[in-house]
């Protein structure tokens, strides 16, 4: 195959500009579908890890074997069982609500667990200290524990983070037109492999950032532990 | 009960797993074979990178880094959909399966590559240092003392990211390979019962519950990091 011929495959430039809008309108969903499901995400873990700081059993038992159970299923088959299974019992939750309802229980455990570990690592004495001057048990909570036990877990927050953003590429299972799925469609219609490239390329552009800032932090962290 | 009565029969449905349960457990296998696959050769292929990039050939480790990082940037599924419905452009044709195994196997080099990577500059440079002292040559050094020791540094994060990467064979399913999803999805097809859905998680919840606990083990053993 000549340099012409695999540029009339991948990289023809036309087509980028005949599928630019359909690209873009895809790009824009892609990162609204982020902005939703990163902070359901958070909310779900910051509630879960919550959770789990009861002393009482009967929450931490049944905690564990949620965070477990989400964190062992494929997020593909969970979206799978909410778009095309709920349906069967009336229940239609729509690409859109399918995806944040499996992004919230799915992502959720992950961030739970990272978070988990994270106010962990914040020593007793802190809150002992805090309440000793008389704060109360919620801003203990959200001003001197929860700061702490982010920074602690920081790089494993920022690499969920990127795990999240790049899992809304499978609601393109779900028909769900983000940039993935729009790139398919308009390399169905252009016969022409070029569209799925150029999402690949915004991909790239969009995550490279956070890959590199990630690579530093996990360094750091690395050889901090030893 | 009406309501209950209608959900058992919607998804535990005993007819309709009764006859498909089959194609699932055939679907297990082919998500067990596919699995192993990528583990055994994502974590060589990742090894080999990195011990490439202790040798410090800065051109050649300038292109592994960059290699890397498209790897971890890009959604698996986006690689996949590339190999499979893309590169037939070119004249090659990989299977569902072919396509998913390589995708998954270059992420995971990837992903442990960097990880790896990480440990091996953990090793305090002192290691290295008394070692050539010693009379040591590099690859020994490398193999002898410093491998060992930043191997044992890197296992939880490389447990958990390659159960995480190993997960992603059910996007198999949407490349045609008959793993569990993708049987689960096709008897749901047949039988216009998602029962066979019902059964296809539990079959993951079989196949990665024990990973995932295993997982949490290993890194409550090998390291508390922050822990006081």
């Amino acid at each position: 195959m000549s340099w012409e011929d695999f540029q009339d495959a991948f990289l023809d430039w036309s087509i980028v500009v005949q599928a630019w809008p359909i690209l873009q309108a895809g790009l824009i969903s892609t990162i609204l579908l982020s902005v939703m499901t990163v902070p359901l995400g958070i909310i779900g873990g910051l509630i879960l890890a919550a959770l789990s700081r009861a002393e009482s059993r009967w929450v931490s038992i049944p905690l564990g074997i949620w965070v477990d159970v989400f964190r062992a299923l494929p997020p593909l088959v969970l979206l799978i069982f909410l778009y095309a299974g709920l349906p069967f019992a009336g229940l239609d939750l729509g690409p859109w609500g399918s995806v944040a309802l499996a992004f919230f229980l799915n992502t959720g455990a992950y961030y739970a667990e990272i978070l988990r570990a994270g106010l962990e690592s914040v020593p007793r004495g802190q809150s002992e200290a805090a309440r000793a001057l008389g704060l109360r048990p919620t801003p203990i909570f959200f001003l001197i524990v929860l700061p702490q036990a982010v920074k602690n877990v920081l790089p494993d927050l920022v690499s969920n983070t990127l795990e999240v953003v790049k899992l809304t590429s499978l609601a393109s299972v779900v028909a769900l037109p983000e940039l993935l799925y729009q790139a398919r469609q308009a390399q169905s219609v252009t016969y022409n492999a070029t569209p799925v490239v150029a999402a690949a390329i915004l991909y790239f552009l969009m995550l490279w950032p956070v890959v590199r800032l990630l690579s530093r932090l996990e360094h750091q962290k690395i050889a901090g532990n030893r | 009960m009406k309501g209950w009565d209608a959900f058992v029969s919607s998804f535990l449905n005993l007819q309709v797993i009764g006859t498909y349960w089959p194609v699932i457990v055939q679907g297990f296998f082919v998500t067990v074979e596919l699995a192993v696959l990528i583990v055994i050769v994502g974590l060589a292929l990742g090894l080999v990178l990195a011990v490439i990039r202790a040798f410090g050939i800065r051109p050649l480790n300038w292109l592994i880094i960059f290699i890397v990082d498209v790897f971890r940037a890009l959604p698996p599924l986006v690689i996949i959909v590339l190999l499979y419905f893309g590169l037939p452009a070119a004249g090659l044709s990989f299977s569902g399966f072919t396509a998913t195994f390589i995708s998954l196997a270059l992420i995971l080099a990837a992903f442990s590559e960097e990880i790896y990577w990480a440990g091996i500059t953990a090793v305090p440079h002192g290691q290295t240092e008394a070692a050539r002292a010693l009379g040591l040559r590099f690859l020994h050094v490398l193999f002898l003392v410093v491998l060992p020791q930043a191997l044992r540094m890197v296992i939880p994060p490389l447990v958990n990211r390659t159960i995480a990467i190993t997960k992603g064979t059910a996007l198999g399913s949407v490349v045609a390979v008959s793993e569990i999803l993708g049987a689960a999805q096709s008897s749901v097809a047949f039988s216009l019962n998602p029962s066979p859905l019902t059964l296809g998680a539990l079959a993951y919840l079989i196949l990665f519950l024990p990973v995932v606990i295993v997982g949490r083990r290993i890194e409550l053993r090998f390291a508390r990091p922050f822990a006081r």
